[in-house]
């Protein structure tokens, strides 16, 4: 068949990897106490959930590459509808429905292509590898099709505008364990699957959609941000949080240039981080008050100023603020923006002014206004959630003072990219 | 040969074995043993050569491909024997007959598997079919038996002889005055009329038998009314044996007219795909819900005969292996259930952990997920398609309609793990561990093949 299990390490590789290396730790770490019913299986599907992602990061293989990419979905599904809330199972069928019409597509799009990977007698088999579909040229007719089918995959998983609707609803319904997982870390696939395959293989088919895919991705973003504004719910808050600002990543990969790469894929690192940490912070609020309404919630500064100075630091990673370390990958992705359309950079800087608006008012209504509910007892931190935080707070802070740790490994990627695209540097 | 030979004697033995002996366990035994045998001689015959040294006269001919489908036939014979020997020992009082009637069915499917003539296709769909006529209505007091046996048997007869009338029509015209399946005179450019709609009679007579749509009426009630087991044996080692007869006829009769009967086949299959899934969706019986799932599972089968190449030799008969397990496995499932419906299978993740574990891998191997083998049976039949290189869209096409698919599929395993009962089952679900290692043995075979599937296709190449 021409299939192999061939895995790698490219520094994108390397960057989500770490990535997933570190937020499983972290959400264990945090649950640690919560009792689950079923450890075992919560466990282990957990894990396998790790093996699909870290198993779509390394593949070097086309057919390796699908495997894992169902493997992920797979257990998302049953950790929703085992633990998830009141409505987990249709909102995971429909999560799975979403994903699973993607990925078909997305192996339609692989036979396809799979048929023009050079062979080396006309009896041999075809080649899987990644060499094989990167070397193979599809002539430019034939590529804004194959585009499409793939296309699907990413705008689905990522999310891209108007196919998000199913994420929102599988963060809020599935237990806060995997949802942490999926928001910082599944959300990242697409991304993958953009820079490692898609546009390598099909550069010239996206230049044909590239002004849409911007646009709707920009419009996600401050769409993202306006609904997360008006939730009460703080998991759908930042369920619509992570939705947005996936956006802007998906706009800086479209938008086709150096710093909207080097940006895209600088933030996917710090959008884990930092959706991370709005996660946990709302995991805490919920497990210690025992509920996530904005609204019946009030006053957390005074019964827990270490939570409070966690969230601010949080809050502020999460806006882009300078000395915090989505602020040079936020800034890279609107300078790509801004040299492919001004306007479109204006409306996403609408967005970011957005996302201050609503975390400013979490910060506002439940840590510094009146204390509601007074019968609650304290909140209580454990030292591992101490933990998990001073490591992310120092993530934060060190990759907002130094970002060449992580960004220096992205030019390489960029350029090369650029140099299939065959588009001018910048 | 040795198939041929050995499960029609085995089956007069059988028959013999109903007068003379009146123990109701020792069939099964003999049955079981028989089929032992005939594995084993269908792998000397694979690996050395026939028993018997008969001239056929080129009625027959036997190839690596046709031994292979036999052994999967006769393997999954043996699964069913093994998992649902009780329910067919239980069906009613002529034990040692049904398992005969088996036998001539088996026999039915080797002959498919190896004719070189017309008449020798004919011969092989007829045994096939009679004792199916019988066994479908062999529980006469279940009443949707009756029906499923009638209704089967008209249709089964009118096919039969549309299929005699397309022999003739084929013999007619063609110049040679031969009944052998190798040599047609397709003629050049268009075909003569005889020839066509001779063509066309064989590939009705072939759809109906492959439970194809427009001609899959009589599938879903025979597959639900017949005796679980049978319907098992109907939908999988039956649709083996059809299935490879239709790839035969139609790749060495008609290949030079490939892409003048193609948009037949294209219709079909897409008719097949979407009104099979479609069905299927709105079905509470699971046991229904397999039945117009094998349907939906024939339109994939199709695109062998869409492709006729290389690829789509190898995937017929991935997927025939990987389809018959899973779904005589699920089948089985199904018949130990006290309740067919959806609501039946509740809590079965909690109450039988291995059983709803063993159902989950087959319904997800049956949806075509990675890692099962499942997928690389589809895969494989899609990369047929893909190579043929006409119709991408039937492609695109068939991968939505697997999506449909897991509509259905997935509603058993949430059943199975995320509902609970509604109440206590009246009397537990009895498995012996027989059961269970069978089920395993089905699972590992299954996984096998997704993970390495050339260790069953480079077989054809021995």
């Amino acid at each position: 068949m021409g299939a192999s299990f061939s895995v790698g390490l490219d520094s994108l590789g390397f960057i989500v990897t770490l990535l997933t290396a570190l937020t499983f730790p972290i959400v264990f770490l945090n649950f640690h106490k919560r009792k689950i019913e079923n450890p075992s299986l919560f466990y282990s599907l957990m894990l396998l959930f790790e093996c699909g992602l870290m198993g779509v990061f390394v593949a070097y293989d086309m057919l390796v590459f699908y495997f894992f990419w169902i493997l992920a979905f797979i257990p998302a599904y049953f950790l929703c509808c085992i633990w998830g809330g009141s409505r987990r199972i249709s909102v995971g069928y429909k999560s799975f429905a979403y994903t699973f019409v993607s990925a078909l597509l997305m192996l339609a799009g692989i036979l396809y292509f799979y048929q023009f990977t050079p062979q080396l007698n006309p009896e041999s088999v075809h080649s899987f590898s990644i060499m094989a579909f990167y070397t193979t040229h599809i002539e430019p007719a034939g590529q804004p099709g194959i585009f499409l089918l793939f296309f699907f995959a990413v705008a689905i998983i990522t999310p891209v505008f108007p196919f998000h609707s199913w994420q929102p609803d599988m963060f809020e319904q599935s237990p806060f364990a995997s949802t942490i997982v999926m928001s910082s870390v599944m959300t990242k696939m697409g991304v993958v699957i953009m820079l490692r395959w898609i546009v390598p293989m099909v550069s010239v088919g996206i230049l044909k959609y590239e002004t849409i895919l911007v646009a709707l991705s920009v419009t996600g973003f401050v769409y993202g941000c306006s609904i997360a504004w008006v939730q009460d719910d703080l998991k759908k808050l930042v369920a619509w949080a992570s939705v947005a600002q996936m956006g802007l990543i998906a706009a800086g990969i479209f938008s086709g240039n150096v710093p909207g790469f080097r940006g895209a894929m600088f933030e996917l690192f710090n959008h884990g981080i930092n959706i991370l940490g709005l996660w946990m912070v709302v995991s805490i609020i919920e497990e210690s008050t025992g509920t996530r309404k904005i609204s019946e919630l009030g006053g957390l500064a005074k019964k827990s100023p270490a939570l409070t100075f966690f969230f601010m630091i949080i809050l502020l990673a999460n806006i882009g603020f300078p000395f915090t370390n989505s602020f040079t990958s936020k800034f890279l992705i609107l300078a790509g923006l801004f040299s492919y359309s001004k306007w479109l950079a204006f409306i996403a800087c609408i967005g970011i002014v957005l996302s201050a608006v609503y975390l400013l008012k979490i910060f506002r209504k439940v840590f510094y206004s009146e204390n509601k509910n007074q019968g609650k007892p304290e909140i209580s931190i454990s030292i591992f959630q101490t933990l998990a935080m001073s490591v992310l707070v120092l993530l934060i802070i060190i990759l907002g003072i130094y970002p060449d740790l992580i960004l220096h490994f992205t030019n390489g990627i960029a350029q090369e990219l650029m140099r299939r695209m065959g588009g001018i540097n910048i | 040969m040795n198939a041929i030979i050995i499960s029609a004697l085995w089956g007069i033995i059988l028959m013999l074995c109903a007068v003379f002996i009146k123990n109701k366990k020792l069939p099964g035994y003999i049955a079981i043993a028989g089929v032992l045998i005939l594995i084993l001689s269908n792998q000397y015959e694979f690996f050395t050569g026939p028993f018997f040294n008969i001239n056929t006269r080129d009625f027959f001919r036997v190839d690596s491909l046709g031994l292979l489908i036999n052994t999967v036939a006769l393997v999954c014979t043996l699964i069913l024997f093994l998992l649902n020997g009780n329910e067919i020992e239980s069906i009613g009082s002529h034990v040692a007959e049904y398992f005969s009637l088996i036998f001539f069915v088996l026999c039915g499917v080797s002959v498919c598997s190896s004719y070189n003539t017309l008449w020798m296709l004919f011969l092989g769909l007829e045994l096939i079919s009679v004792p199916l006529y019988i066994l479908v209505g062999s529980d006469k007091t279940n009443l949707k038996g009756n029906e499923a046996s009638l209704k089967f048997f008209l249709i089964g007869m009118f096919m039969t002889a549309v299929l005699l009338l397309g022999i003739a029509f084929i013999y007619g015209g063609n110049s040679l005055g031969s009944f052998s399946i190798n040599f047609f005179d397709m003629g050049k450019g268009h075909m003569p009329i005889l020839i066509a709609s001779g063509l066309i009679l064989l590939f009705i007579a072939m759809s109906f038998r492959a439970s194809a749509v427009p001609f899959h009426f009589w599938a879903p009630d025979v597959y639900d009314g017949a005796p679980a087991p049978i319907g098992s044996l109907m939908a999988t080692i039956v649709k083996a044996g059809v299935f490879f007869a239709f790839l035969r006829l139609f790749e060495n009769s008609f290949a030079a007219a490939h892409h003048e009967w193609q948009p037949l086949v294209v219709i079909v299959i897409a008719a097949t795909l979407f009104i099979g899934n479609i069905a299927a969706v709105f079905q509470q019986s699971v046991k229904r819900m397999l039945a117009y799932s094998a349907i939906a599972q024939s339109g994939f089968m199709m695109f062998a005969i869409f492709a006729i190449n290389a690829p789509a030799k190898e995937g017929l008969l991935l997927y025939l292996t990987v389809y018959s397990l899973a779904t005589i496995g699920m089948f089985a499932i199904v018949s130990k259930m006290p309740d067919y419906t959806l609501d039946g299978f509740r809590g079965l993740g909690k109450a039988h952990p291995w059983l709803g574990f063993s159902a989950t891998v087959f319904l997800l191997s049956l949806t075509g997920i990675p890692l099962t083998g499942g997928f690389t049976a589809k895969f494989y039949m899609l990369w047929a398609a893909v190579r043929d290189g006409y119709h991408f869209w039937l492609v695109v096409f068939a991968l939505l309609c697997v999506a449909i698919s897991s509509f259905y599929y997935f509603r058993v395993i949430q059943a199975i793990y995320f509902k609970k009962p509604e109440s206590d089952p009246a009397e537990p679900i009895q498995i012996s561990r027989g059961f269970k290692w069978t089920l395993s043995f089905i699972m590992f075979i299954i996984i096998l093949l997704g993970i390495a599937p050339n260790l069953l296709i480079d077989w054809i190449y021995y």
